[in-house]
């Protein structure tokens, strides 16, 4: 019995140890709205295959990945949120700050189109004729990425939304398109979620291609001087791949339900 | 990392300078939950007045039911009321969800089966002949009712009590059918979820003190009251 045991004993801890035989893997924190857009699933085992490193993804909204980074809880962060990225790098939370894609975020509604912006070029003047209409917009109204976007554009087209049209979710990205298409609102989105959503939501593409919305891609280690004991080296390793000509080809490449998503900064 | 105790400190500071974002949520869930409670508890008891006085085919499969609805999650109450509630769904021309009535009907469901089985276990534990002898007396069936709840007040003050801890605290089915729209239906639950997604600590650490601080307040109070209950006998 006792030798049974000592055998069992034995054998968990040989097993506990290979653990330690892997290279230690890469932790990424990331938004929502990159992961379910289904790029990662494509670039990150192209990485693994090349480096051997594994990255372990932790998806969440663009505020908590900063702040994982900010607190040394991941490696490298890739979010979409250019001034809060450079903010990070300025306080010297980040370094190695690269812009390697970017996609674009589109104005979903109605079919019926309440507020009649389906013709309107710029998102501007989308965007003000919903408010003149007080026809009901969900937000984000989580502090993420897409939200900071949002508020970006209001402020451009010198607008403030306020009042029981403008709804103001603190969800993600999925759950406002579902509540958007449940209360006949417009929203703001990013084109990946959409092409995700569009199939099982009740509502239009109506308003895209305006520059303003752009949405630019940053990868960025997590400070080695602030935090000695992140996996910097991985980090770099990360940030020069994807910056590499076969990454740029893959994200090229890349097509969801058939339509192209990003498009490559890096691409010579 | 900001330490646990700085964050506290800001929650503390946020709570009683009277941050108005802050307490607007804080009455919204407790508006929310205490209606639930209010809708809840009178059905809930007289259903387990009948499962606990009369006999009847089926009463034991459904006290069994009752007790096995306690370990539905929060999330599939939520799922199951959204489906009906969506405009696709069978009840979409009520136009529910996402509004505060479609919150309170999920913690009406969340928190029944709970008061029924609390309520049922305490009035089990009930003299019988009370009962019986309230209506020798001549007293009609309300009356002698409300003498059986009477002698249970204690452990159906408690059921009350626990159900409210459930659906105060909840975040599943609130988030999916209210849908945590600001000033609104966002209640403490889903603030904290989404104050946590944004990395803002102090705000969680903030609304999840409210919640303790009233479930300690609660159970001092119903402390009190069973205190008094045995002193009395």
């Amino acid at each position: 019995m006792l030798k049974k045991i000592r055998i069992v004993t034995a054998l968990l801890i040989l097993w506990s140890l290979t653990g330690l035989l892997h290279a230690a893997p890469l932790k990424m924190a990331t938004t929502t709205s990159t992961q379910n857009s289904g790029l990662l699933d494509l670039l990150l085992p192209a990485f693994q295959k090349q480096t051997g490193i594994e990255v372990q993804v932790i998806a969440v909204g663009t505020g908590k990945a900063l702040k994982m980074g900010r607190d040394g809880d991941v490696d490298v962060v890739m979010v979409h949120a250019v001034a809060a990225e450079e903010k990070f790098v300025a306080e010297g939370y980040g370094t190695d700050r690269v812009q390697f894609m970017y996609n674009d975020f589109v104005i979903v509604g109605p079919k019926s189109d309440p507020a009649g912006i389906k013709d309107e070029k710029s998102v501007t003047a989308a965007m003000t004729k919903i408010l003149e209409q007080q026809a009901k917009f969900v937000s984000r109204g989580d502090d993420s990425g897409t939200h900071k976007k949002e508020k970006t554009l209001w402020k451009a087209a010198n607008l403030t939304p306020a009042g029981s049209w403008y709804i103001e979710a603190g969800q993600g990205m999925g759950k406002v398109l579902q509540m958007a298409s449940e209360l006949d609102g417009y929203s703001m989105t990013d084109r990946g979620t959409w092409l995700a959503y569009k199939g099982k939501v009740d509502l239009a593409l109506l308003n895209a291609g305006d520059e303003k919305l752009s949405n630019p891609y940053g990868i960025i280690a997590v400070s080695k001087a602030k935090h000695p004991d992140t996996n910097y080296t991985a980090a770099k390793q990360m940030i020069d791949w994807i910056s590499s000509e076969p990454a740029q080809q893959l994200i090229k490449n890349y097509r969801l339900h058939g339509e192209p998503l990003f498009i490559p900064l890096l691409l010579k | 990392m900001e330490t646990l105790s700085a964050a506290s400190y800001q929650a503390l500071y946020l709570l009683f300078s009277g941050d108005s974002a802050l307490w607007t949520i804080i009455g919204i869930s407790f508006s929310v939950s205490v209606r639930a409670l209010i809708y809840a508890a009178p059905l809930a008891i007289l259903t387990a007045f009948l499962l606990a006085y009369f006999s009847f085919p089926g009463r034991r499969l459904l006290v069994s039911i009752f007790n096995t609805a306690l370990s539905i999650p929060a999330v599939v109450v939520g799922l199951t009321l959204y489906i009906m509630l969506s405009k696709a769904g069978p009840l979409g021309e009520w136009r529910l969800l996402f509004t505060q009535d479609a919150m309170i009907l999920g913690q009406i469901c969340l928190c029944f089966p709970l008061l029924v089985a609390m309520a049922h276990a305490t009035l089990q534990s009930t003299d019988r002949r009370a009962w019986e002898t309230a209506l020798t007396l001549g007293a009609s069936p309300v009356r002698a009712l409300l003498t059986i709840l009477h002698e249970a007040r204690f452990g159906l003050i408690g059921a009350l009590v626990a159900g409210f801890g459930r659906i105060i605290a909840e975040v599943g089915s609130s988030m999916m059918l209210g849908g945590n729209i600001l000033n609104y239906t966002r209640n403490i639950p889903t603030a904290i979820a989404l104050e946590t997604s944004k990395g803002s600590f102090a705000e969680g650490i903030a609304l999840g003190m409210v919640l303790l601080f009233m479930a300690l307040f609660l159970n001092i109070a119903l402390g009190q009251v069973q205190g008094k209950g045995a002193v009395s006998q």
